[in-house]
């Protein structure tokens, strides 16, 4: 497994989310290796939940065409098995609890730790209900990722004292998806968890072009790039891989620049 | 920790974003449910607005043709909006205008939260928006521009299976994105803490009445509740004040649509697993990789997956039982109590009044039912000559 910390080792990392099996798996098993090849440090694999209440219209419909092919949690676990084992950068799941409580948390995280995936992302687990998933991940070596969003205020720093892998910092108020000006103070929220935290801090929702990208990594220590992905992909479907290919690059590109 | 545990259920399963959101609105109810100012402002508005308390009738042409146990009806219907949606409205609004909130959101699956939500945003000067799945819009066409009438705006949602639970997700996405100056008002005991006990306090009116009115018609308490569950708010609110009288039973009835085994159905304590969604743990009507479940029941009220947590607790420790009711079932109750005395029932209360008929005939005549009959029928005459084969023109 490469760890999530990894993905921060060299410079300010670029971040890329895709969602399994969107719009197929087999598809997905050739963007994984195409994502990492141009450059990014960190692949979120979301595996796609009937009612991602934390998505933008554009993840929603990526979540309804993966579940449409056919995709099932066991069977992104067994293609990313089959990825894993190539890539040079740190995997990580992002889905909604209830896929995760349902499996079976145990079973689910410690098939993480298996397959080479370092982290979960869960929107809707929040530092409260914590507990339902960290125990379980500090048992397999996984990294639960904590949020902190424009609303969270005092709370910052509480979450960021035990953050693993990396601080996801929401960068706008609102659901993901492409936006074209981020207006919330973001080094401000990120200067507030260092005081507490050497997690590296990522940036995610609304980001999509190189500039904003370059602008959000100067602040932080890495962006984390969703919708606008999934958007060639929605695009070009099954000849998405070299688009995508492309996007990554230059946003990595971007990335590098702020370092 | 975690908060607003009903045994293993409820919790607060949301986006970082909302955190702050749902501390601040519980620290407001904390606050204002022990404000003199706010409870007596509150109790005015259920009595000289929505008209309560609410009667409790006695319904004999019903008890004697059934010829078992005494009937009463607990009139919600005959509430302000036609429901017993107001009472929770009154209460989730005003605490809103308290907190300094301009405006209010809310889902509605029938409609009739939304009417509820829309009138009360009326009455205290908030601006409303309402979120309800395309498909109930067509089947609940009237009640969307009642809510334009009101001054609310509607918003038909057309993601996923575009009724009542995409109606919610709806909801919490625009409140994520509009914090600040906004209240979600849900409508049903569900969500993520507060809003589970926020919604049965405001709701426990129902219990307390019945209590009451109970008391001064036969001087003893009765021996069965019941309600119809879809999140279950009419029901939480009646069984409340019941739950420590052990020799009451409490029912809650659940659409079952074509039946328990027919995969059109909305009976999640019947079918459903353990779950969290929509904020909390609960049970839900889901597959084996938890997506949820598309779900059917005539009664776009009750046609939810999930059921509020603290219902899903009382079905746990076995202080409530919960039964399925078919649709076929339900009309023909909607029916039966419109002929025999009446009343036209909406098609959600129809689910308890059709079990109360299954039951009633079974118990000795010194027994005494309560059924919550939580909103009028008006709303459902169209969809009901449809069921039944009659064209009606307007």
């Amino acid at each position: 497994m490469i760890k999530t910390l990894n993905a921060f080792k060299n410079g300010k990392a670029f971040i890329a989310f895709l969602t399994a099996g969107d719009p197929d798996l087999e598809t997905t098993s050739k963007l994984i290796p195409a994502i990492d090849g141009a450059g990014a440090d960190l692949i979120e694999v979301g595996i796609p939940f009937s009612d991602p209440v934390a998505e933008g219209v554009v993840i929603q419909d990526a979540d309804m065409r993966a579940l449409a092919s056919g995709t099932t949690t066991d069977k992104v676990f067994d293609m990313v098995a089959e990825v894993s084992p190539k890539l040079n950068c740190a995997l990580a799941f992002m889905t909604y609890i209830n896929v995760i409580y349902v499996y079976g948390v145990e079973k689910f995280i410690k098939r993480c730790a298996e397959i080479g995936v370092g982290a979960v992302i869960v929107p809707d687990v929040p530092f409260e209900e914590q507990n339902e998933l960290a125990p379980v991940c500090e048992k397999y070596g996984v990294d639960f990722v904590s949020f902190i969003a424009p609303t969270s205020k005092e709370r910052i720093q509480t979450i960021a004292k035990g953050a693993k892998g990396f601080l996801y910092c929401v960068s706008s108020l609102g659901v993901t998806g492409v936006r074209s000006e981020i207006k919330t103070n973001v080094g401000e929220m990120i200067d507030l968890a260092r005081e507490v935290t050497d997690t590296p801090c990522a940036v995610g929702f609304g980001i999509a072009t190189p500039e904003q990208a370059e602008k959000m990594a100067k602040v932080s220590d890495g962006v984390i790039v969703g919708s606008a992905i999934v958007k060639i992909i929605a695009k070009y479907g099954k000849e998405s891989v070299s688009y995508v290919f492309d996007y990554v690059k230059s946003m990595k590109d971007a990335v590098r620049k702020a370092d | 920790m975690s908060k607003g545990k009903f045994g293993v259920h409820g919790g607060q399963f949301i986006p970082e974003t909302l955190m702050n959101a749902v501390i601040e609105l519980e620290k407001a109810y904390d606050y204002y449910k022990n404000d003199p100012g706010f409870i007596s402002e509150f109790n005015t508005l259920l009595k000289e607005y929505a008209g309560r308390p609410s009667l409790l009738y006695y319904a004999e042409k019903m008890t004697k043709d059934l010829g078992g146990a005494k009937i009463y009806l607990k009139r919600e219907d005959l509430n302000h909006t036609g429901a017993h949606k107001i009472n929770n409205c009154l209460g989730q609004v005003l605490l809103a205008k308290k907190m300094g909130k301009k405006r209010v959101i809310a889902e509605t699956g029938a409609g009739q939260h939304g009417v509820a939500t829309a009138t009360v945003a009326a009455l205290l000067g908030m601006e409303c928006e309402i979120y309800m799945g395309r498909l109930d819009t067509e089947r609940q066409a009237l009640n969307c521009y009642r809510m334009e009438l009101l001054g609310a705006k509607v918003h038909a949602v057309t993601s996923g299976t575009q009724t009542l639970k995409d109606a919610v997700n709806e909801a919490l996405r625009e409140w994520t994105s509009r914090v600040d100056d906004t209240l979600y008002v849900i409508g049903s005991v569900m969500g993520p803490h507060p809003f589970p006990t926020i919604v049965r306090d405001f709701q426990s009116v129902i219990g307390k009445e019945v209590k009451k009115e109970m008391l001064e018609k036969e001087g003893r308490l009765p021996d069965v509740c019941m309600a119809c569950v879809g999140g279950g708010s009419n029901a939480m609110g009646l069984f409340y004040d019941f739950i420590e009288d052990r020799n009451v039973q409490l029912i809650g009835c659940e659409a079952a649509g074509l039946g328990v085994d027919n995969e059109k159905n909305a009976a999640t304590v019947a079918n459903g697993g353990l779950g969290i969604f929509h904020g909390m743990k609960s049970y839900f009507i889901q597959d084996e990789y938890g997506q949820i479940a598309p779900v059917y029941s005539i009664s776009a009220g009750l046609d939810y997956p999930g059921v509020g947590p603290e219902h899903a607790n009382l079905h746990d420790t076995g202080r409530a039982s919960y039964v399925p009711v078919t649709d076929e079932e339900a009309v023909q109750a909607f029916e039966y109590l419109s002929k025999t005395e009446g009343i036209i029932p909406a098609i959600e209360s129809s689910h308890a009044i059709a079990h109360c008929m299954k039951i009633a005939p079974t118990m000795d005549k010194d027994k005494i039912i309560v059924v919550c009959l939580s909103g009028r029928g008006d709303k459902d005459v169209a969809a009901i000559a449809r069921y039944r084969g009659v064209q009606i023109y307007d």
